[in-house]
């Protein structure tokens, strides 16, 4: 089995390093062709290894394969924990990573760093099946960080863009700071568990449960556990872009759409929630940090959704929409219903990628016009597109039967049976969110595909489906968002054994998906059920709403618009986190960078450390060189003071 | 009859031999240009360190009446000695041909030199100790003096010679009151009798060891010891000093541990504490007044002093970790002063000695490959990874830390970053200065080979220091 879960890793990888050394030798479809294969192999043996584990019931595996170094008792090695969660996890982003790849060949057609794309997209899927194969935190972090790394690369593919080397620059700024959020749980985790491995640092938990450290800040004692939990969640808060370390994602969309679908669907963004879940074993021991989940992911998932709102460029609606399921999914982990914030994942990755594919299909149609005031009326060009749009939409409003719907109700229905103290708030946000969601989807759905046509005329007569490599994807996306929810959330969420039992720990008093499972009944009942509930009438008023306001009387977005002018701008400056950033972080830290430079470096120590010790050891160079006179008995007498001066010490002074 | 095998001193009897060979061939030929002496003289060599390679592993044997030890770290040391000096030959062939130094007499006291050097390192007995040294040190006096044209070089001999006797004078006299307290000249009885003897005694002890530390920091040129370093090594030709700055080294250290780990373990407190001193002294004084020097022959002289305070180190922490450290250090630093030196004698050329730092400048230009295995050297001499010095530093700073003198540690690293100073210079000259002869340079195929391996030796060696490290460790358990 080891071969297999090697090859799953190595085949994206040999693609990357044959593609990015060779590229420019094997040519455009040799690299595109192996690029696919690689993760196409990886793919087919990633659902076979789902099957191995979760069909089949597979034990799990956890062991290292290669040991890189022992130092003082702990060991660094590569290895991989391949359990249910991570069987799940590694065929979820093989899948979506493969479409994504098929989709390129479409759309990244005729652009001159076509390799260096592949190169990067292959790289981009093994740096996440490191790390979400990993059975330790140091190979954790290595995946943390390549994804990191690679995410820049890709943000900034178009890197003669100054738009995209600002956004690729803030995306790895930004997340450097979560990073260092990560590190410091790690160091903690190592100082208190003295271990890496996964295995053993669980095991330690919860005799640490009582233990207490005092931080330097204000002297109160935290618990070990809220510490290593909430500093690990700063990680993951950088890479799921939770507020306030969200601002690189919407930037991120400077990158080619491609890549756009990948970050936001498997890759990167799930990492934060993966991470939250699979270090369950030691979440489940501080209330405290599952609460301030619960109150950060409630607060992204309600108030970046209402950003989505205002925006008006196709792409970057739908990061913001990313932005809010994200929230969803940590709201669902902190309520400690980690099994639901993984289904969300799962689910949200189908029908991301298929909104993302398919808004770079209505982009290539529209020649690289982004803003969706020059689109309408589409769907008479593209329909298929149009079709796959609607049902990721649907998907995503979670309307009842498609699957976002089961993902996004458990999640609901969860918060508002769970226990934890901020539950309520996560409960109020989500809910409303719900309505937030259904009208920038819809939004997004009628302005591009119903109403007027406002594009030129010249781009009008080119309108048109585009090649199938690029609805192919769609296609092969749009089935799975329709139907995936209603197969998956019985085994996953509420059976006995639900799939994701062996790889999530849950402490029975907070186990809210298992008080909920004696009221589930079945998909089907569950998606009727619904019909009655709160949020699918928030869906559908929002619908509603926008179908009014967008595509029967057009007129009335812009009176609201002028008439609550202050909410507009706050929105539209997306909270002015921004500028907050940029005034004091960015202009601080440069004036900071100043300062030092200017007075610290080039003053103390340029000037006085180093040039002026440089200045000292020359002038005693000098100064000794004259010793060395070159006369013998000067020499003589130097040999015959030293012996003096040792005798003396030794027979007087001692 | 013997009472002992004839192969246990075989290789001492090959490198008599040789040099009385080469003696008689170099009176009766009359071909002054006749490449016999130099053959005969590597053959020997060579002859030699097979006998010795195979008598690795084969225990300790104690010969002659306990005035001669065959053991490991005997071989190992004799190992190196033959090494380099096989190594510096070649290299200095073109050059003494080319200036016309005598002949025979060159390739003969080189030979008793080996001679006296394996003495010193298998020496059972302070006499014979003493033997070797002064085998060992006139040979090389007569061959600091072997340009007898050359004004410099006189009076570097004469330096050499009067300070060298002022140094064998106070060793010898320290060996006096050794053997007055102790009443014996062998090594071992020494230790055993010191280490029973009342403490009332101590003084005329401590007396003795001062004169033989001294004695030995002359030898090894630790500050403030080492005046005569410097002007021996401008004035002397660039090949003797490849020689004397490599191999004597070697023997040095194994002088070293017969007399003060051997002879004298007893006394390990009170020689710790000399040479703490003789360390730090010859670390600060070698590597600061190295930055002064624009002759580069001068520069590798300070650069010798520091690194002998560096093999001081090591040999102060005084466990067997330590002195394998320090065997480590002082045979990868034959190694790489021998290439220094061998890359300053390559380059000089009929009436020009490649003396000068500004003489490499350029030397990128002129032949790469020539400056990249300069640059290897020096940043080995340096200690910046992945070369062997790095390894060489680290496992004596390692060793010093290990028996907690952090402070001494700390001085160590902080001369060694001065030092790093004027190592890299030569290379910023090398490739970022244009050359001031751009003439082609011609090197003998032979020369060529050995000075690449010789830089090469100093990577592959610090990127594998496991095995070099591990023998260290052995011979000297």
């Amino acid at each position: 089995m080891p071969g297999v879960y090697l090859t799953i890793v190595l085949a994206p990888l040999i693609a990357a390093i044959v593609i990015g050394l060779l590229g420019h030798i094997i040519g455009r479809t040799a690299s595109h062709w192996l690029a696919i294969l690689g993760v196409g192999l990886a793919c087919v043996l990633s659902f076979w290894v789902f099957k191995y584990h979760v069909i089949d019931g597979a034990p799990i595996y956890d062991a290292p394969l290669y040991i890189w170094g022992e130092v003082a008792g702990i060991t660094f090695q590569v290895g991989f924990l391949v359990d249910t969660l991570t069987a799940l996890m590694i065929m979820v982003v093989t899948f979506v990573s493969l479409m994504v790849h098929i989709y390129t060949v479409g759309y990244m057609q005729g652009d001159p760093g076509y390799q260096r794309f592949f190169c990067y997209i292959a790289l981009f899927t093994f740096s996440m099946l490191m790390l979400v194969m990993s059975n330790n935190f140091l190979q954790l972090f290595f995946g943390w960080e390549a994804v990191g790394v690679v995410s820049y690369l890709l943000i900034g593919f178009w890197f003669k863009k100054d738009t995209a080397v600002f956004a690729n620059l803030k995306a790895f700024i930004v997340n450097r700071v979560g990073d260092f959020g990560f590190i410091l749980g790690l160091a903690a985790i190592l100082a208190y568990c003295g271990s890496f491995t996964y295995s053993e640092v669980f095991a330690n938990v919860p005799a640490l449960a009582d233990s207490g450290m005092t931080l330097p800040i204000a002297g109160v004692e935290w618990s070990v556990i809220t510490v290593i939990c909430i500093l690990l969640f700063i990680g993951a808060m950088g890479k799921s872009a939770q507020v306030p370390l969200h601002v690189w994602l919407p930037d991120s969309m400077e990158g080619p759409t491609p890549i756009s679908a990948l970050i936001h669907a498997a890759t990167m963004v799930t990492a934060g929630v993966f991470m939250v879940a699979r270090m369950s074993p030691i979440f489940e021991y501080s209330d405290m940090a599952l609460n301030f989940v619960i109150i950060i992911g409630g607060v992204t998932a309600l108030f970046m959704g209402l950003v989505g709102i205002v925006q008006n460029d196709i792409k970057r609606i739908i990061a913001y929409s990313t932005l809010s399921q994200l929230g969803y999914m940590m709201v669902a982990v902190g309520i400690s219903a980690y099994a639901a914030g993984i289904f969300h994942l799962f689910t949200h990755a189908f029908f991301k990628a298929l909104l993302f594919l398919g808004a770079g299909s209505v982009i290539i149609a529209m020649h690289h016009d982004q803003d969706i005031r020059n689109m309408g009326n589409l769907r008479k060009y593209m329909p298929i597109t149009y079709v796959c749009m609607l049902i990721g939409s649907l998907a995503l409003i979670g309307f009842p039967f498609f699957s976002g719907y089961y993902s996004k109700d458990a999640i609901i229905e969860a918060a508002h049976a769970s226990t934890a103290w901020a539950a309520p708030f996560g409960y109020w946000t989500v809910l409303l969110g719900v309505l937030v969601t259904s009208l920038y989807t819809f939004r997004l759905l009628f302005v591009v595909f119903h109403g007027k046509e406002r594009m030129r005329d010249e781009l009008r007569r080119d309108l048109r489906e585009p090649r199938a490599v690029v609805w192919v994807p769609l296609i092969l996306l749009a089935i799975p968002s329709a139907i995936v929810g209603g197969f998956f959330i019985g085994p996953m969420l509420f059976d006995s054994h639900t799939i994701l039992g062996q790889s999530l720990f849950v402490l029975p008093k907070n186990d809210v998906l298992f008080q909920l499972a004696p009221h589930y009944h079945g998909a089907i009942e569950f998606a009727i059920h619904g019909l009655t509930g709160l949020p699918f009438w928030f869906g559908v008023a929002g619908i509603v709403i926008t179908w009014l306001f967008y595509v029967r009387y057009p007129a009335v977005p812009a009176k609201i618009q002028s008439h609550m002018k202050w909410i507009y701008h706050v929105l539209i400056n997306k909270y002015g986190f921004d500028e907050f950033n940029q005034a004091v972080f960015a202009r601080g830290g440069r004036g900071l960078g100043y300062a030092l430079w200017q007075f610290g470096d080039v003053k103390i120590i340029d000037g006085a450390l180093v040039n002026g010790s440089a200045h000292f050891v020359g002038r005693c160079a000098l100064i000794l060189r004259r010793l060395q006179s070159g006369y013998l008995y000067h020499y003589a007498l130097m040999m015959l003071l030293g012996l003096l001066v040792f005798l003396l010490w030794f027979t007087l002074l001692r | 009859m013997l009472d002992f095998e004839l192969r246990t001193i075989m290789p001492e009897i090959v490198i008599l031999t040789t040099a009385c060979l080469v003696l008689m061939v170099d009176v009766f030929m009359r071909v002054r240009q006749h490449n016999l002496p130099y053959r005969l003289t590597q053959i020997g060599l060579l002859f030699a360190a097979v006998l010795t390679f195979k008598s690795f592993g084969l225990g300790t044997e104690i010969i002659l009446s306990g005035a001669f030890i065959s053991d490991d770290l005997s071989h190992l040391l004799k190992l190196f000695i033959y090494l380099t000096t096989f190594v510096v030959l070649i290299y200095s062939h073109a050059y003494i041909r080319v200036r016309q130094i005598l002949w025979g007499e060159y390739y003969c006291l080189t030979l008793f030199a080996v001679l006296g050097m394996m003495l010193l390192v298998s020496a059972q007995n302070i006499l014979t100790l003493y033997l070797g040294l002064e085998l060992l040190s006139l040979s090389l006096y007569a061959m600091v003096a072997m340009r007898r044209d050359s004004q410099m070089a006189s009076e570097a001999a004469m330096k050499y010679f009067v300070m060298g006797a002022l140094a064998s004078g106070m060793l010898l006299y320290g060996f006096s009151l050794l053997y007055g307290i102790t009443g014996t000249l062998d090594i071992s009885t020494m230790a055993q009798v010191i280490a029973s003897t009342p403490i009332t005694d101590q003084l005329v002890l401590i007396f003795g060891l001062v004169f033989v530390v001294v004695g030995l920091a002359f030898k090894l040129g630790a500050a403030p010891f080492h005046m005569w370093i410097p002007d021996v090594y401008q004035g002397a030709p660039t090949s003797v000093v490849a020689f004397l700055s490599t191999a004597p080294k070697v023997a040095a250290f194994g002088m070293a541990i017969r007399l003060l780990v051997q002879a004298l373990p007893a006394l390990h407190p009170q020689w710790i504490d000399l040479l703490i001193v003789l360390a730090v002294l010859s670390i600060a004084i070698g590597n600061v007044v190295a930055i002064a020097q624009a002759n580069i022959k001068r520069m590798l002289a300070y650069s010798t002093i520091s690194h002998v305070g560096f093999l001081l180190l090591g040999l102060l922490a005084g466990n067997a970790a330590g002195y394998s450290a320090a065997l480590f250090y002082v045979l990868t630093y034959s190694i790489m002063s021998l290439g220094a030196f061998g890359m300053v004698i390559l380059l000089s050329k009929q009436g020009f000695e490649a003396e000068n730092i500004d003489d490499f400048k350029g030397l990128n230009a002129r032949s790469p490959w020539l400056a990249f295995i300069m640059l290897l050297l020096m940043f080995s001499l340096a200690g910046v990874p992945p070369t062997v010095g790095f390894y060489a530093k680290l496992a004596v700073i390692e060793a010093v830390l290990a028996v907690d003198h952090l402070v001494l540690a700390l001085i160590a690293v902080f001369f060694a970053i001065i030092g790093a100073f004027y190592y890299l210079r030569v290379v910023k000259v090398m490739y970022f200065e244009a050359p001031e002869d751009a003439s082609p340079i011609t090197v003998s195929g032979g020369s060529r080979f050995a000075i690449s391996l010789n830089g090469l030796a100093v990577l592959v060696l610090g990127i594998f220091p496991g095995a070099l490290l591990a023998v260290c460790l052995a011979v000297l358990a």
